[in-house]
């Protein structure tokens, strides 16, 4: 009880002050904002604030090993949780370290707030020590980001900031602050309630009669598909993405962000299409007449060449982002909206309908497609990565939540994993960032709490780009887990030079460290892995084990994802087989 | 040298009203850099209201391609309003001071017939040059470059242009 009095003194304190230095006025902005966790790492121009965090017992610093995990964690944070995400670098360095996991979340419309330090104001534009300039460097891979050249301004700043990312369609926003405004004193009069910006008003609400014609247009719909994104999961859509889905009955295709917004076991789910996605879904949307896009962009890994893309039906798009409608494919009725605000709407004008003969159709494609991978599967070796992705799926039931890396794992994810649980799905599928999954995993986990299993699956070329960040695990107590496929090579790129590039495998066999040796030197829980039958034990072995565990599967060398689309290729056109 | 040059596409000219923050102007170009879009002129100045500055930028595109930039540019939290004027009835202009080689004295004598036709004023004259502003439409400004182009230009400069809707109607009324 002493510690809470002397807490309740301090804050008592704190606010009974009315001239604070820019340090503590940030502190008191995050607080009120509910920033509960900062993934960063400290420097000589953030001491200054890191010399008054233990004040503010509210707020937990993890400190990471090197900022890219930082601001990749802060972005698995906000994924798992729609709220928004908090790293912190210090200034040169640090700021440029979190450069790749401010673009990630760029892509993926993740809403990620950074904090850097800037040199002292007199410095700047001297090439100081560690001085960048990181509003320059991040202003193409940012939502917005601020210089903040006075204590004044911070509050509105830091106010701003975490109302940007969050609302409209997500995304990074930074802000760059100099050691002497953390220093510096001003009257502070508490966090601002609200900020006006002339120049940001996102469109949350659909135009009502676009949303009209769009819902006569599914009623008249013989062949309708939906075709769902990311922002299915970011405005939170999913029972109105199942309640249009069964009572029009319109099949539902994701792309990989949408994977976990619909169920994979649901008799309308067709799965992803695309370069490596289901030939029964790029067929759906290559014969379908209304094509329901929402809360995706019409990415070029989903179309595949555009010229042979969905050209035979009206394609209605819902998005937050204006400039997302028309980019890439013409559009015939465009709704710019939140898709849970829009959908809400729509199924009011949405009829009871069948479609069964269109369904048969369809289940006639998979039908093909299941027999490939029936095949697939028996054809494969003592420890395929198809089956290791299947028995997780198994294992963990529809309880975790699956963070990836990026490459030939990601998208046997994407094909083999049993979504169950909404938003259960985390990976850069925008920028495809090697080294996301174990960081991104820390930072699901700390939101997600106890309750929920956090595992990534990734392969030994990501994990060795992020790997330093067992420490961090186990120095925070993160109880994450770790599935490594491991087949001795950067898989997806070996499989691009064996099928577009005569085989000249250069620079893709990888070597690797003894994972389950290094993950001991950390100390992490570890197994090994070489057969089919130990995979669903040790599975639910390092599930259930208290604390950060890995797992190393030996996988064939040379396995390979199919289908596979040619880039620039026609998604009728996929290969099915090397 | 400015010379005619076929467009790519129509020519469109936007009017687009942002908030007069540091480094606003950088963010709108940079977001035509990175997406590929081409600025063929742009004029920036302030506005008659505090903390709001006016650009005038002139594109050349289809019109889809327009309509992202359009959309983009509202992308960018300083933009407040930006208005296509080119379906518009709309004034046009931009400026020019030529410098043109005059030593001869019927090349002067020609150099301020020309002037006087394309309603150019003239800065300044020195032995062998004489300098002349002309405002008006981009073509006009060409023309009047093509004129003087044989008596040699020592120097030229041109602003992009500048638009303005005709009547009472306002561009980024707001």
């Amino acid at each position: 009880m002493a510690t809470t009095t002397s807490t309740q003194q301090q804050a008592d304190v704190r606010f009974t002050q009315r001239e604070l230095d820019g340090a503590r006025i940030l502190c008191e902005c995050l607080i009120a904002e509910g920033v509960q966790i900062i993934f960063g790492y400290p420097g000589g121009v953030l001491l200054p604030l890191y010399h008054v965090f233990s004040e503010y017992p509210e707020i937990r610093h993890i400190l990471v090993r090197h900022e890219q995990a930082a601001a990749h964690a802060a972005d698995g944070y906000a994924r798992a949780t729609n709220k928004v995400g908090v790293c912190m670098g210090t200034s040169g360095p640090g700021a440029t370290n979190l450069v790749t996991g401010i673009a990630t979340a760029m892509m993926d419309s993740a809403p990620v707030v950074a904090l850097t330090g800037q040199v002292t104001r007199s410095l700047i534009g001297r090439d100081a020590f560690q001085e960048t300039d990181i509003t320059g460097i991040t202003l193409p891979i940012t939502k917005h980001n601020w210089l903040v050249m006075d204590t004044a301004d911070l509050a509105t700043t830091i106010k701003k900031a975490f109302h940007i990312a969050g609302t409209g369609r997500p995304g990074p926003v930074l802000v760059d602050i100099p050691k002497d405004v953390f220093t510096s004193k001003t009257y502070f009069s508490g966090y601002p309630a609200e900020v006006k910006m002339r120049g940001y008003n996102p469109t949350v609400f659909g135009h009502a009669r676009q949303i009209k014609q769009a819902a006569k247009l599914i009623n008249e719909a013989q062949r309708p598909v939906l075709l769902v994104g990311h922002g299915v999961t970011t405005s939170e859509a999913y029972n109105e993405l199942m309640e249009l889905a069964e009572r029009a009955e319109i099949p539902v295709i994701s792309t990989l962000q949408g994977l976990s917004s619909f169920p994979t076991a649901h008799p309308l789910s067709l799965g992803m299409p695309g370069m490596h996605g289901n030939l029964h879904a790029n067929h759906a949307i290559n014969e379908s007449d209304v094509l329901i896009a929402m809360g995706m962009r019409f990415d070029d890994r989903v179309t595949g060449n555009l010229k042979s893309f969905a050209r035979n039906c009206k394609i209605i798009h819902i998005d937050i982002d204006p400039a997302e409608i028309g980019k890439n494919v013409p559009v015939h009725i465009p709704i710019v909206g939140d898709v849970k605000k829009v959908l809400q709407v729509l199924n009011l004008h949405v009829n009871a309908a069948k479609h069964t003969e269109w369904l048969e159709k369809i289940t006639h494609w998979r039908g093909k497609d299941a027999a490939r991978r029936e095949n697939e599967m028996a054809r494969l070796g003592v420890l395929p990565p198809q089956f290791i992705i299947k028995t997780l799926g198994e294992v963990l039931g529809g309880e975790a939540v699956i963070t990836t890396d990026v490459g030939q794992h990601q998208m046997y994810v994407a094909q083999h994993f049993n979504f169950r649980k909404a938003n259960s799905l985390i990976s850069s599928g925008g920028l495809g960032t090697m080294g996301f999954g174990l960081p991104s995993a820390m930072g699901a986990k700390m939101a997600l709490g106890e309750n929920v299993p956090v595992w990534t699956v990734t392969g030994d070329g990501g994990f060795q780009m992020n790997m330093q960040e067992l420490a961090t695990c186990v120095q925070e107590k993160i109880n994450v887990k770790i599935a490594i496929l491991n087949n001795g090579v950067l898989g997806m790129i070996r499989q691009w030079q064996q099928v577009f590039y005569d085989g000249r495998y250069h620079s893709t066999p990888i070597t690797g460290p003894d994972f389950v040796k290094l993950a001991e030197a950390f100390g992490v829980r570890a197994w090994r892995v070489t057969h089919r039958d130990e995979v669903a034990r040790t599975i639910q072995e390092a599930n259930d084990w208290d604390g950060p565990a890995l797992i190393d599967f030996i996988i064939p060398q040379g396995e390979n994802v199919f289908p596979m689309v040619p880039p620039g290729g026609s998604n009728l056109d996929a290969i099915t087989e090397a | 040298m400015p010379t005619i040059t076929a467009n790519t596409g129509t020519k469109h000219t936007l009017v687009v009203l942002l908030e007069d923050e540091p480094g606003a102007l950088n963010r709108v170009v940079s977001m035509f850099r990175r997406r590929s879009f081409n600025i063929e002129s742009l004029s920036v100045g302030h506005t008659e209201e505090a903390n709001l500055s006016r650009m005038t930028l002139t594109v050349a595109g289809e019109d889809n391609e327009v309509e992202q930039m359009v959309k983009h540019l509202y992308k960018v939290l300083e933009v407040v309003k930006v208005t296509d004027v080119t379906a518009e009835q709309s004034i046009i202009r931009e400026m020019a001071l030529i410098k043109v080689t005059a030593d001869k004295p019927e090349n002067r004598a020609e150099i301020m017939q020309f002037a006087e036709i394309f309603k150019a004023r003239v800065l300044d004259v020195a032995p062998d040059s004489i300098t002349l502003e002309s405002t008006g439409p981009e073509d006009e400004v060409d023309r009047l470059f093509i004129l003087l182009k044989r008596y040699g230009i020592k120097e030229s400069v041109r602003t992009g242009s500048v638009a303005m809707l005709r009547g009472s109607s306002v561009a980024g009324a707001i």
